[in-house]
């Protein structure tokens, strides 16, 4: 008895404050979680106010021209309200936004801000209103389905990417741009998005499951080259028959001309 | 060792007067040898020496240009050996299988079996990829020898008689090689030659009346059936290649017999050939050439990759991708149907009529139909019955070559609108603009063309007469004792002199009534295009002109061959 109650009054001064340290914690963290996994899942550890206030400042100097102060947008460009972090992510990581000028369609160009610029943009535009996040890494590893992506990439994707991701024309002076040398994170992010022309392929429509086999099979073929040889452009036919007139026709017609020369 | 055959004569029965090739007969051995033992074993039994003698004294005169046809040859020889391997692996089969090959971005992928058949020769057969691409490299530059060497025949006027016949049979090799080309881009099932047969199945469905009926009997049912791929299969590997092994073979037979044409210079007369016979000289260049050619395809098939059909896919009817072309031999094709404007179809007797489709299918029919056609159209505008066998040069027939320019435009447009799509993208334009660019082009561009070719043409043989009357600017400049400054001209040496004379020009047909005392609407329409023909044209400069011209300049007394221009304005004589 005596043993017991000593070690009962043996307990620790601090004791106390732990236990409270500990209920906080647990019920704070646990709300915390609970209330941000609807908006974003990826980007928790950088949207800290600090990140978000310089994002604002970087949004107000460079793009509340036309998308407004509050993200309402202008006569000049479209509102940003809900179009969540992979939206942004994409538009200012490829260097499409902010805009050299006004066009057919954003250009691609070398980005105008560094990595944790981009990222505070997208906390920003993100803390405003929820969208779409930035796709998980493990969706972005290249290494699902190829066949499986390679069919999907056929069927949805081809008549404007074409078939090896050359890119193609579109109406009045847009275009779907060359896929070869993008990031898999800005692939995946345009067909959750569907920035400029292209279309939203959501997840009731292309699984994210799709969407990897998708970036898989666009990574082999960027990484493995064609095995007929220098593959001019993934054009098509138009670049081989100009490769065989100029080039093949060219070198047999200088051939033509060294057999009949005058030998003197 | 340049020879000369007549060609009145019938190989060795040379007239007197005539040089004859004698140091290329096939001289007999006199005694011993095996070489002698075995030309006497076949010799006994076959006779043969006739024949060697009368091929093996053959002439071709020797200019790059005349090798054109010989690329197409030997360009035809490539793809039957290459062919031939790939029929040993390819199975004309639409029966449907999943792909087990070694390309893992399909693998599991359900297709045809041509596709996976036309897959396993690219990846698992031992240098099936390699032989692949020869055969459709070999095919793409088949024809475009065949092109040139119809511009070069064209422009040169070989088409002349007694060769109107051989034009025609070298345009049927023109379209059989198109049709042999396009049945095996469609054979290996993959996307880019379903879409290929869906264009084709559209344009024959746009026929009014018979097309849907024509198309089901094609497709064996509705498009695209379980049948096309065998059927287009027999007539690629069989019909098209034994109705083309035997007009290329008529083709050639006839180039013997009219003897080959050439270009006009010192010694080349109507009568004469000028060249190399063809044993052993001949022979020995041309199977060289040969392999040259074979090599430069086999270069351009070891390193650069043609119709990846494992990018392509299996054919699906659902997804066309961006930048579907045909071949280019085809192009011309795809760009009329391009180049149409929107809202060309009506529905009529509860038909719709697609005139958005006719229309182009009739003008490609046209121009093919006008190549046909223009040795006879020529023919019949100059009434000229006499044998031509020496070329003109393009610019001493201006009328001829303008409409040479105006149909080279004309397709040039057609086949540029078959890559509208890269061309905006590459040089970052629109492509409604490329096409209304293009639209104009091929409408307003024949014109400009042939206005433009003509005047080029009356310029130069301008100049070619100014040259050959009073000689060709030095550069060296004298001044006269009277302080005067003059460029001495000299003239060109008889070489030259003879190429730039030596051809004729036809004046338009005098409108005479006939035996009857009539003049038709038939013969004053023939005038009409004579005098369109012929009204603007540069005579050859003429022996006594040439004369007076020397007696007008003199020669100066210092031994120098050339002469002094007096100054523009009083030279003409």
């Amino acid at each position: 008895m005596a043993r017991r109650s000593r070690k009962a009054s043996r307990r620790h001064p601090l004791a106390t404050v732990v236990l409270i340290a500990i209920g906080l914690v647990v019920t704070g963290g646990g709300y915390a979680a609970f209330s941000s996994t609807t908006t974003a899942t990826a980007d928790t550890e950088i949207t800290s106010q600090a990140v978000i206030d310089e994002g604002k400042k970087l949004f107000a100097a460079n793009c509340a021209t036309c998308h407004g102060m509050s993200l309402e947008g202008t006569d000049d460009g479209p509102a940003l309200i809900g179009v969540g972090a992979a939206s942004v992510n994409f538009q200012v990581g490829t260097g499409r936004m902010p805009m050299a000028m006004q066009g057919p369609q954003a250009m691609q160009k070398p980005t105008q801000f560094t990595d944790e610029q981009t990222a505070a943009l997208v906390a920003f535009v993100a803390s405003i209103s929820p969208g779409p996040a930035v796709p998980d890494e493990s969706l972005l590893q290249a290494d699902g389905d190829a066949a499986n992506g390679g069919e999907l990439f056929r069927i949805n994707c081809a008549m404007c990417h074409n078939v090896a991701g050359a890119g193609g024309a579109l109406t009045e002076g847009k275009y779907a741009p060359e896929l070869t040398g993008v990031l898999a994170t800005h692939i995946y992010e345009a067909m959750l998005t569907g920035p400029q022309n292209m279309p939203v392929f959501n997840d009731d429509n292309l699984t994210p499951e799709d969407k990897r086999d998708i970036i898989t099979y666009l990574k082999y073929i960027e990484n493995n080259p064609s095995p007929g040889g220098y593959e001019l452009g993934a054009l098509g036919p138009v670049a081989e028959g100009l490769f065989a007139w100029i080039f093949g026709l060219g070198a047999i017609i200088g051939l033509m001309v060294w057999l009949t020369a005058k030998s003197n | 060792m340049t020879s000369t055959i007549d060609r009145t004569g019938s190989g060795d029965s040379t007239p007197a007067g005539a040089a004859a090739a004698t140091d290329n007969g096939p001289a007999k051995p006199k005694s011993g040898g095996f070489t002698a033992a075995a030309s006497n074993y076949i010799e006994d039994r076959t006779s043969i020496s006739g024949v060697v003698k009368e091929f093996g004294r053959k002439i071709f005169p020797d200019h790059w240009s005349f090798m054109l046809g010989e690329v197409a040859l030997y360009s035809f020889v490539v793809i039957i050996l290459s062919g031939t391997f790939l029929t040993f692996f390819f199975q004309a089969s639409m029966v449907e299988t999943h792909y087990d090959g070694a390309y893992v971005p399909m693998k599991g992928v359900e297709m045809s079996a041509a596709m996976e058949s036309a897959l396993h020769i690219s990846f698992d057969v031992r240098g099936g990829l390699l032989v692949r691409q020869i055969h459709h490299w070999a095919a793409l530059l088949f024809i475009a020898a065949i092109g040139l060497h119809m511009l070069r025949v064209f422009f040169t006027g070989a088409f002349r008689k007694p060769r109107e016949l051989n034009w025609v049979i070298g345009f049927l090799l023109f379209v059989l090689a198109m049709a042999e080309g396009f049945t095996g881009y469609s054979l290996p099932d993959d996307l880019l030659s379903g879409n290929g047969l869906r264009i084709i199945d559209g344009l024959i469905k746009g026929i009014p009346v018979i097309g849907t009926w024509t198309s089901f009997l094609l497709f064996g049912g509705e498009f695209p059936g379980t049948a096309i791929v065998g059927r287009l299969y027999t007539l690629h590997i069989l019909l098209l290649p034994a109705i083309l092994v035997a007009f290329l073979a008529l083709h050639l037979v006839f180039v013997i017999v009219h003897k080959h044409t050439q270009y006009a210079g010192a010694g080349r007369t109507n009568n004469n050939v000028i060249g190399y016979p063809i044993l052993p000289v001949y022979a020995a260049k041309a199977g060289g050439f040969f392999f040259l050619v074979f090599g430069v395809i086999a270069l351009m098939a070891s390193f650069f990759t043609i119709n990846p059909i494992w990018n392509y896919g299996p054919y699906d009817p659902s997804p066309v991708s961006a930048g579907t072309q045909p071949d280019w031999y085809i192009g011309f094709a795809d760009g009329a149907l391009r180049l149409i404007p929107p809202g060309w179809e009506f529905v009529w007797l509860d038909h719709t009529w697609s005139i958005n489709i006719i229309v182009p299918v009739i003008a490609l029919v046209g121009l093919l139909a006008a190549v046909a056609a223009y040795p006879f159209i020529e023919g019949w505008v100059t009434g000229d019955k006499r044998e031509h066998h020496i070329l003109d040069r393009p610019r001493n027939a201006p009328t001829r070559t303008a409409i040479g320019a105006a149909g080279v435009t004309f397709y040039a447009g057609l086949w540029a609108a078959a890559s509208s799509d890269l061309m905006a993208t590459h040089f970052q334009l629109s492509i409604e603009g490329v096409i209304h660019t293009i639209q104009a082009w091929v409408v307003l561009g024949p014109f400009l063309a042939f206005f433009v070719t003509k005047r080029v043409c009356i310029a130069l043989m301008k100049k070619d007469r100014e040259i050959v009357l009073h000689g060709f600017e030095s550069g060296r400049i004298v001044r006269l004792p009277g302080g005067e400054y003059i460029e001495v001209h000299e003239q060109v040496d008889d070489y030259e002199r003879w190429r730039l004379v030596d051809f004729e020009v036809y004046e338009p047909i005098m409108l005479r009534p006939n035996a009857k005392g009539q003049i038709t609407p038939g013969m004053r329409f023939r005038a009409r295009v004579s005098r369109w023909f012929f009204e603007d044209r540069i005579a050859p400069a003429q022996q006594q002109e040439l004369e007076s011209g020397h007696g007008h300049h003199g020669t100066h007394g210092d031994g120098t061959d050339h002469s002094l221009e007096e100054g523009p304005g009083l030279t003409k004589p």
